[in-house]
């Protein structure tokens, strides 16, 4: 997937990330922000990485400020950034590129 | 179509959680509640409805609920939301979804044949996702059969209180006078199809004496279980739907004796003084589940 335009999903309570993508510069640009990031940085890297390489999106500046979000909760605001960044809304692949 | 196992299964309290919020959904398990009940609908702001799909599809993917039942709650047949919340609810495998304002047999028909093609695209078994309608309306509750009996997905159907007294041009008062016709009502056309009947919601934290007297009129007339907005509310519910040990010992006899005297070929016989007969016997079963579900059944049924 390409990213057509800047998009946000999620919020800052607790619990939660806001995830933020922009369109890159031909390559993934990763930047976090988390109170936890010496414990957790590296498995939010990973989570991140896993979940655009399912999206198909390898050409992203994307940034996550964390609030103590679950795995589910960093894929789900990921591919919810991405899919607004693109305006889909409906017929999702579920199961397929969101997994 | 399979015949869902979970159809009849217990649902004494069924709580409201905001699919939008992970902070809510990711362990409700705690609580011990019979269903959770994950809402796209109201809950859910305008700007958010999109991405609580993802949050709802991943929560049902990988939180482990620990036996607690997931109802999704999906937006309204007047928006252009319902169709791909059906989609998310039958891909991330949901055990039952609820149709907000439903008014008649056509709105849940709709709602199935969605639901199938659903379950094809997504290779889940037919007939594992269950229905369960909300009454909103005057005209709702006018249809509560007609609803009760139009599907075979259909586990029963839920007052909504707030929206049905502003149809009926009253207020909730807290006297339960304003919801005596439709709860009456929906618990016999709920029974007369043989599904289940749900209560409305009760507002106000800080009276909990009066939720207490509600459930305990809710379940004197028959409803299964009430929905709930908060923790708080959950153990009052469980308690009020726990038999007493009263009541236990004596349903034990009730269903060992008709067992017993089945097979004798007698109908109608009598325990500890009491005129007993088949008629008896679903009473007993269900007085079991529900010391079972309490935890307070130490017997061999």
């Amino acid at each position: 997937m390409e990213i057509k335009k800047p998009a946000v999903a999620g919020t800052m309570e607790s619990s939660d990330c806001q995830v933020t993508v922009e369109p890159g510069e031909g390559k993934i640009d990763f930047t976090l922000d988390s109170a936890v990031a010496h414990q957790f940085g590296n498995q939010i890297k990973k989570v991140t990485l896993e979940t655009l390489a399912n999206l198909g999106v390898d050409n992203v500046k994307i940034s996550i400020v964390d609030k103590g979000a679950l795995d589910c909760t960093i894929k789900a605001r990921i591919e919810g950034a991405v899919f607004r960044s693109v305006d889909q809304y409906k017929d999702l692949p579920w199961g397929g590129a969101i997994k | 179509m399979i015949e869902n196992p979970n159809k009849k299964r217990l649902r004494r309290s069924m709580m409201f959680l905001n699919a939008q919020k992970p902070s809510l959904i990711k362990d409700p398990y705690i609580y011990k509640i019979d269903s959770l009940m994950l809402d796209l609908e109201d809950a859910v702001a305008v700007t958010a409805k999109d991405t609580a799909r993802f949050s709802l599809y991943h929560a049902l993917k990988t939180i482990d609920y620990r036996g607690s039942e997931r109802v999704v709650r999906i937006n309204g047949l007047d928006t252009d939301l319902w169709e791909e919340d059906i989609r998310v609810c039958v891909a991330g495998g949901a055990d039952v979804i609820r149709i907000p304002k439903t008014e008649d047999a056509s709105m849940v028909r709709a709602v199935e044949e969605k639901i199938v093609a659903a379950e094809e695209e997504f290779n889940r078994e037919p007939g594992s996702t269950l229905i369960m309608s909300a009454l909103e309306s005057c005209k709702g509750v006018m249809n509560a059969y007609e609803v009760c009996t139009s599907s075979d997905r259909m586990i029963g159907v839920a007052l909504s209180g707030g929206d049905y007294t502003k149809d009926l041009q009253t207020r909730i008062t807290g006297t339960g006078v304003e919801l005596m016709g439709a709860r009456q009502q929906m618990i016999i056309a709920a029974r007369a199809a043989g599904v289940q009947c749900f209560d409305t919601v009760w507002t106000n934290l800080d009276d909990m004496e009066g939720f207490r007297k509600e459930v305990q009129m809710i379940h004197d007339m028959g409803f299964d279980g009430k929905s709930c907005i908060n923790p708080r509310q959950i153990d009052i519910v469980h308690d009020i739907y726990t038999p007493t040990q009263k009541e236990i010992i004596f349903s034990e006899k009730v269903i060992k004796e008709i067992d017993d005297k089945k097979a004798k070929g007698i109908g109608v016989f009598t325990v500890d003084g009491k005129m007993i007969d088949i008629a008896f016997y679903d009473g007993a079963k269900r007085n079991i589940m529900l010391a079972k579900a309490a935890g307070v059944y130490k017997g061999d049924l």
